[in-house]
């Protein structure tokens, strides 16, 4: 194709050109302007404000059934608002606490956690941090919005048809989950399954455009290793998410054919294979744990570099050891699977590539350390989250180790242990990520400054209480707690340790109850906050050259790259930041020049003292 | 670095990157994602099938192998077809655009149609999805992965037809030239994909 093409092709997509209809150059309506908008940062606000909203639904299940198993059989405070087939007279009944802990495993993991990181902090930041105008595709960025909306919609109606929502557990093994005879849910179960199916599209449209958006259009000067860590991780999740996804698909529409026309791909009374659902499950479901804390990372690299005035510490490294984590994340699925009658020689395979991953891990985590030691740290409010995202992160991958090994995992297999694992890598390291990442990125979405004072309190009692609900269940788990169990009162040697549950469902209600702290400070500070400048962390990356909010088409100028995202306190320069778009010292004005100082015998210009 | 300093120049040309515009390179990754869904079902198939063999018979027993290999010449001549209409609008060949592109759209439609036809017959003699309802020869795993496998092929082809009725419909506008033709380029890139996947269908599903 010749570069005419090329540039024909281009200009379609091209959001600069001249003609080009949208904001700007004429007004849009309200509805095209904030509803159904193109703007990727409008898009990032929604997916925020949609997950957001999610994350309190979650929180509002967990807080259910941690009544249950913190006062089993008393009535639920202002419980009888619930019809009598959930919990009749405020108490639960065992099917609806079976919904409680399916929905709220499903509603987090695909509503909240996964949109906060993907389609919030992908869609604002990598066109940012990249230097374009927007997305490559942005109405199919705004379909992907759209897409979630209406999945979302489908699995909360779930909960209002006969039989209640799904109850088969977030991994909705088959048998239990092929036939409403097991579970008593019949229409909810499926509704489930569209439901996924549905948000599997909305992934997956989101992940073409950001694996294009990533490759094709960066700025002049952005290559591949000078692409910001939140950036390059969300890249790679990209493609883990544009891999793993229609897996999961298939499956759903497996399991949906069961249920619905009649055939028995998992059902063993008709020579179906109940594995094989474990075995789809989990090789999307073991990706999809990286999807969940790939992200994570990426932000927090971002934080602890700028908030410790450092350069990250091995950057090539922080990027290798993310590819090989995506890379490893495809054979270890085998692991959720060691108690599924599987082969033990397949068990220990899986244990060892299991076991591998905590090489990049430990990379990551060391290199995380090296970029603190001897920085400048700041401790504000998205460094202390991100600094909690280290040390939690360090507590659920050491305890992944343990139940990697199949023998311990015997004894370790859907206990608690397997839930205070779980939530000190989604909760303790994923959702403190995205606490650091909405803190941190917060001036640049909505132009304001959070406050800081209520953040913090915000960050010490939710890290209090946090710990205080989960590192009390790995004992739990210990001492042999079933995950998932309506009562454990109904077991002999579980009824002393009813007052360790009611422990955590206290220190849960308590850090169930401090989230209202953030959203008071969220929506105080989005009009209430002080304005923001544009650069308020003096930090390096591109989106922070551009005003708090970023106008629409980002940049009035295409910025050219000049350098790597973390050159913090460079000796080159008076100030401790050294932002990626600014001219080398000595190139000509305007940034013409040629970016970088030519080697060779001509001698390049010394930088000058107080530059 | 000089190269730098010319994308500067022409901020429509971003130098990083792949010298592929934006829409081909996100039909490239989708197709990925595809080739991952069809994964799904193939892989699901050979796990059942040799965990159970009992529920197959031979090839050609249940299944009309001849009527289906008349298909597959088909859906490979659609490809041609498809070829041909790219390479028509190449040199700028408006005519040979939407004539080339109209033969595509009617043998793909075609290929739809003896499918459903074929499907009809197998539903009449029995051969279902469904566990309860089975009658015919080989059980119903066989079945199930047949239908779920050829159905959703069948509904990737319709799919690909509409598109391709679209792209026609903007080429009768005189939409594409030997400048820009993004449009037939992408849809034929999703025409071969499909294609490839029915030759490794109709050898795994009716020829095995």
């Amino acid at each position: 194709m010749s570069t005419a093409q090329l540039v024909s092709s281009l200009e379609k997509e091209d959001r600069t050109q001249p003609g080009y209809t949208d904001e700007g150059l004429h007004e849009l309506s309200f509805i095209r302007k904030y509803v159904f908008s193109t703007d990727h940062k409008t898009i990032a606000k929604q997916f925020l404000f949609l997950s957001l909203f999610f994350l309190v639904v979650g929180g509002a299940l967990a807080g259910m059934m941690r009544w249950q198993l913190g006062f089993p059989g008393q009535p639920l405070p202002g419980g009888g608002v619930f019809p009598d087939t959930m919990a009749p007279g405020g108490i639960i009944l065992p099917e609806f606490y079976n919904s409680l802990v399916t929905m709220h495993g499903t509603i987090m993991i695909f509503f909240a956690i996964m949109p906060l990181l993907v389609g919030v902090f992908g869609n604002l930041l990598i066109p940012l941090q990249l230097g374009a105008p927007d997305m490559a595709f942005p109405r199919l960025n705004m379909a992907s919005f759209w897409l979630a909306v209406v999945a979302g919609t489908v699995m909360m109606a779930s909960f209002l048809v006969e039989g209640g929502a799904a109850g088969a557990g977030w991994t909705s093994y088959a048998p239990l989950s092929t036939s409403g005879e097991w579970t008593g849910v019949y229409l909810g179960q499926q509704l489930w399954l569209v439901s996924l199916i549905i948000m599997g599209a909305s992934s997956l449209t989101g992940a073409v455009n950001y694996i294009t958006t990533v490759i094709n259009m960066r700025a002049p000067g952005m290559t591949w290793f000078r692409i910001p860590l939140p950036t390059w991780s969300l890249f790679i999740t990209a493609i883990l998410i544009l891999l793993a996804i229609p897996i999961l698909t298939g499956g759903l529409i497996m399991l949906l054919f069961d249920q619905l026309i009649g055939t028995t791909f998992f059902i063993p009374a008709g020579s179906g294979e109940p594995l094989l659902w474990q075995h789809i499950f989990w090789f999307f479901g073991h990706p999809e744990v990286y999807i969940l804390i790939l992200p994570a990372m990426g932000i927090v690299s971002e934080v602890l570099s700028c908030r410790a005035r450092k350069p990250i510490f091995g950057y090539h490294a922080m990027v290798l050891a993310m590819v090989s984590i995506a890379f490893l994340g495809w054979v270890v699925w085998g692991h959720h699977m060691f108690q599924s009658g599987m082969n033990p020689m397949l068990g220990t395979s899986f244990m060892i590539s299991t076991v591998v991953i905590a090489v990049p891990s430990a990379i990551k985590t060391f290199n995380w350390l090296g970029t603190l030691w001897r920085g400048d740290i700041h401790f504000d409010t998205p460094m202390l989250h991100a600094l909690s995202f280290v040390s939690m992160f360090i507590i659920g991958g050491l305890s992944g180790i343990f139940m990697a090994a199949p023998a311990v995992d015997i004894y370790l297999h859907d206990t608690y242990f397997i839930v205070a694992h779980l939530h000190y890598v989604l909760f303790g390291g994923s959702l403190f990520g995205i606490f650091a990442g909405i803190t941190f990125w917060f001036p640049k979405m909505f132009g304001r400054m959070m406050g800081e004072g209520l953040g913090k309190v915000h960050f010490w009692l939710t890290f209090i209480f946090y710990n205080l609900v989960f590192f009390p269940m790995h004992n739990l788990g210990i001492q042999g707690m079933m995950r998932r169990l309506y009562d454990p009162n109904e077991y002999e040697f579980l009824q002393p340790l009813q007052e360790m549950s009611t422990f955590i469902s206290i220190s849960a209600f308590l850090l169930v109850g401090t989230q209202s702290l953030f959203a008071f400070n969220f929506f105080w500070s989005m009009f209430r906050g002080r304005q923001a400048p544009a650069n308020p962390w003096n930090s390096n990356t591109l989106e922070w050259t551009v005003p708090s909010p970023p106008p629409h088409g980002n940049f009035a100028v295409m910025p050219t790259v000049y350098r790597g995202p973390y050159e913090y306190s460079s000796p080159e320069v008076d100030a401790d930041f050294y932002p990626q778009d600014r001219p080398p010292p000595g190139a000509g004005p305007g940034g013409q020049a040629a970016p970088e100082p030519t080697p060779g015998p001509a001698p390049t210009p010394e930088p000058v003292a107080g530059d | 670095m000089n190269h730098s300093a010319t994308a500067v120049m022409d901020p429509r040309h971003p130098m990083p990157g792949m010298q592929v515009y934006n829409l081909k390179l996100g039909m490239w990754i989708f197709l990925l994602s595809e080739v991952m869904f069809f994964t799904s079902l193939i892989g699901s198939y050979i796990i059942l099938r040799f965990a159970h063999p009992e529920h197959w018979t031979e090839p050609g027993v249940i299944l009309n192998v001849s009527l289906t290999a008349v298909n597959t010449f088909l859906l490979i001549c659609s490809s041609v077809t498809m070829v041909k209409a790219f390479a028509a609008i190449e040199q700028g060949d408006q005519k040979g655009l939407k004539l080339w592109l109209l033969a595509t759209i009617l043998i793909g439609a075609s290929f739809v149609g003896i499918q459903f036809f074929e499907y009809t017959k197998l539903i009449h003699e029995g051969f279902v999805p469904n566990f309860a309802a089975y009658t015919a020869e080989g059980a119903n795993l066989y079945g199930a992965t047949f239908y779920l496998m050829t159905g959703f092929h069948g509904a990737h082809v319709t799919i690909g037809v509409l598109c391709l009725s679209f792209v026609l419909f903007r080429a009768m506008k005189g939409a594409y030239t030997s400048e820009s033709y993004g449009g037939v380029e992408i849809i034929g890139l999703y025409w071969h994909f499909v294609d490839l996947v029915w030759i490794i269908l109709f050898t795994i599903v009716y020829l095995l």
